[in-house]
């Protein structure tokens, strides 16, 4: 029987199909994420429907704009009608959105002063830069100053003669006497240096050797540059001392502990307008009359103390989240205290605070723009002084929508940079 | 201890610095620049324009005076204050004088201590309706919502006028004129309510400002002007007189180009002793002989400001009404220079 065996058992696979089409590829997702039931289906072409009549309203609004024109009835002209943006005004006055009233030849400086900024942070911000970078951070803080205000270089170098006198006596000190003398004696000498020789020392030598750049006087800050200027110093200088204010808070010395609870609660108990009214207002009537402080000097120490007070709040958050083991597990290295915070604890408890610290720093930021509220030109200031225009008068989406375009830029980097960090920083403990 | 003797120190220098403060003409001098309170933008009046140039009616009167004072109507710093910090900055000496269209009132004379050194515009309060709304009269509003600028006087104004009239209102407070307009474009009240020369200026800037109609109520006496601080009267009447100075140029036919010409001499002795050919006046104030013939070489007399800032051919076309000479019906006048 050569007949042929039937077999009716396969012997051999059929080649894998592709499954139906309705089930992968774009048309799968579609059906499972946006149609999987009667109910999200409905949903979806509502959703759609939002989402079809926004744009279809923004975006004629916005492209259709008109970006030559020099006021706003002549835009009005251009569009016959046609609901349109006005993009004109911020073609026109963009400069003066982004550096208020600072003068235009010398707008190289606070760019310098941002690239200095983003070079400094390199070696902090990621690891694997050249170390060598660490001069320019250490230079920055003095640098930067002195190409927004201008004057004299010897502003800046007695600045930072400070700091040297500083370390100076608090190593003098500290090998003469006791450690805890130099911490007391070493910031004394500084501040005293600061408040009383800096300047003369800085007018000395200037009339000795005059070096310096054109100075440009405070009231002419503005716009971006302002809010920049005074949320970056706000968040250089609120973090360090957030970070002095947590381990204040959880000190067993009495008077160090009141002091950082009584000023922390202070802070966070009054809002920040307050604060800034008591700098625009009330510190004009204690200070001698004719004293003359610098209100972007004034408003910028307030905004540092209201951060630094959330952020040692933060901070206290992520020393909170530590277990206690790690608290004795450095103890048991027979590690100081500076030692433990260093190496141990803080490492530690900065990363748990992440996203905490850096919600405070686009909260600070964007904070900055209630000093319009006292008058500063800051963007929103710069608005209201366009607006009053009488070519500009009555525009207003296009340039409050610019602002806000603006903001989201930077602010959004800000949150994109915390979760990088977060990612890096990773270590596994989930 | 420590502290308390810190800040006892601070105290005697802060008291000893006031009691000893210089006048405000010796502290302009030196410093070389006339600290200028302005408002922080308002259409016609006081904005920066797009070479960051302050221009406005009211900016005119600061360089008036930088120029009548240090021969330099660029000697300005403009300081913007809102309508919160505006007494305080000027209090505090934090600027020389204000001119940013500020309503002399009693208590802001009296008990605010400031002097007020002349009125450079007569504004009063009114109220902008859209036409659909049907009203043609100030007294059919009862309970409207009004949107209304707060920390000003207008918004007293309106509670003594419904009051006074019977009616009731329901107030949306806003802050800035800009943003009046927005809310009252968008339906958020009824009627909107400030100074007719805000009310113009917001009108100018709708889209179809036929749509919207000033009832023609003026519910208030709003006579703005420049003023400085109590206790420095030579300054006061600087100001003061630079602004008569500028009046009264009008009145005499003084205008930014012919003031070279005329101060050569006329046959009015009036002008001459205004431009310093006869007499020292100027000397008087503690200035020089030509100080007038600079403020009114910066942008003219008053009536060239108002032309130029916020007249018929600006966008904001005010007529000159209670604004005019007083030899033209109005109420702008002059005492005389003698």
């Amino acid at each position: 029987m050569s007949d042929k065996v039937t077999a009716y058992v396969r012997t051999e696979m059929l080649e894998e199909k592709a499954p139906p089409s309705l089930n992968t590829g774009p048309l799968g997702w579609i059906k499972e994420n946006l149609f999987p039931n009667w109910f999200s289906s409905i949903l979806t072409l509502v959703s759609l429907w939002i989402i079809y009549k926004m744009l279809a309203a923004f975006i004629p609004w916005a492209f259709g704009g008109v970006w030559n024109a020099s006021s706003l009835n002549e835009c009005r002209e251009i569009l016959q009608g046609v609901d349109a943006a006005c993009w004109a005004v911020i073609h026109e006055r963009f400069w003066q959105l982004m550096y208020g009233f600072y003068p235009d030849h010398l707008y190289w400086r606070p760019n310098l002063a941002l690239i200095l900024l983003i070079v400094a942070l390199i070696p902090v911000l990621f690891d694997g830069a050249p170390r060598k970078l660490l001069w320019i951070s250490v230079a920055t803080p003095f640098v930067g100053p002195w190409l927004l205000w201008g004057g004299t270089i010897w502003t800046p170098v007695a600045a930072a003669l400070g700091f040297v006198v500083g370390i100076a006596v608090y190593r003098l000190v500290a090998s003469a006497l006791s450690n805890l003398a130099g911490l007391v004696l070493g910031p004394l000498a500084a501040v005293i240096w600061w408040i009383l020789l800096a300047g003369r020392f800085s007018d000395l030598v200037s009339s000795i050797l005059p070096l310096g750049i054109e100075p440009v006087e405070s009231r002419k800050f503005g716009g971006f540059m302002l809010a920049i200027t005074l949320g970056i110093t706000g968040i250089a200088a609120s973090f360090p001392l957030g970070i002095i204010l947590a381990l204040g808070r959880q000190s067993n010395l009495i008077i160090v502990k009141t002091l950082s609870v009584g000023f922390i609660e202070f802070i966070r108990g009054v809002p920040l307008i307050t604060l800034l009214f008591v700098a625009q207002v009330m510190l004009a009537y204690f200070l001698p009359k004719g004293t003359d402080f610098d209100i972007i000097l004034r408003v910028m120490i307030m905004i540092t103390l209201f951060a630094a007070a959330y952020m040692a709040e933060v901070i206290r958050g992520g020393l909170a989240a530590l277990p206690k083991g790690q608290y004795e597990a450095a103890d048991a290295l027979g590690l100081n205290y500076w030692q433990a915070q260093r190496l141990i604890i803080m490492p530690q408890a900065l990363k748990i605070a992440i996203p905490g610290i850096v919600s405070t720093f686009i909260g600070l930021f964007k904070d900055t723009t209630l000093v319009s509220i006292i008058g500063l030109a800051d963007p929103i200031g710069w608005v209201k002084y366009i607006q009053a225009d009488a070519a500009w008068n009555g525009i207003v989406w296009e340039l409050y929508g610019f602002v806000a375009l603006v903001f989201f830029i930077i602010c959004f980097s800000m949150s994109r940079y915390s979760m990088y960090l977060e990612r890096k920083l990773e270590t596994g403990h989930k | 201890m420590k502290k308390s003797v810190f800040l006892g120190a601070l105290t005697i220098a802060g008291l000893a610095a006031t009691a000893s403060v210089a006048s405000t003409l010796d502290d302009v001098k030196a410093r070389g620049k006339l600290n200028c309170g302005v408002s922080t933008g308002l259409v016609g009046f006081a904005a920066p324009d797009a070479n960051g140039r302050w221009n406005g009616f009211d900016v005119a009167v600061c360089r008036a005076v930088a120029a009548a004072v240090l021969g330099d109507s660029d000697a300005v710093n403009f300081v913007p204050t809102t309508g919160k910090t505006r007494f305080t900055a000027l209090a505090s000496g934090e600027v020389d004088m204000l001119a940013r269209n500020t309503t002399w009132t009693f208590t802001r004379d009296v008990d605010l201590k400031f002097e007020f050194v002349g009125v450079n515009y007569y504004d009063g309060q009114g109220f902008m309706v859209p036409k659909s709304l049907g009203v043609s009269s100030a007294k059919e509003l009862d309970g409207a919502t009004v949107c209304i600028q707060t920390g000003t006087t207008t918004e007293l104004n309106l509670a003594d006028y419904f009051r006074s009239n019977n009616m009731s209102y329901e107030p949306v407070p806003i802050e800035t004129n800009a943003e009046a307009q927005q809310q009252f474009l968008a339906g958020a009240c009824d009627t909107l309510t400030t100074d007719a020369s805000g009310l113009a200026a917001t009108r100018a800037a709708f889209e179809n400002p036929d749509d919207f109609v000033v009832l023609p109520e003026i519910i208030s006496k709003e006579p703005l002007g420049p003023l400085v601080r109590h206790g420095d009267n030579q300054w006061g009447d600087i100001v003061r007189w630079v602004l008569n100075g500028l009046i009264s140029a009008e009145e005499l036919g003084i205008t930014s180009a012919n003031v070279d010409e005329l101060a050569k001499g006329t046959n009015n002795p009036e002008i001459n002793r205004m431009l310093g050919t006869e007499g020292n006046l100027g000397e008087m104030l503690g200035l020089d002989k030509e100080w007038l013939i600079r403020a009114i070489k910066v942008s003219g007399n008053y009536g060239e400001i108002f032309e130029a800032n916020i007249g018929e051919k600006t966008p904001l076309g005010l007529s000159r009404g209670l604004n005019a000479q007083w030899t033209e019906g109005g109420l702008i006048y002059s005492p005389p220079f003698r």
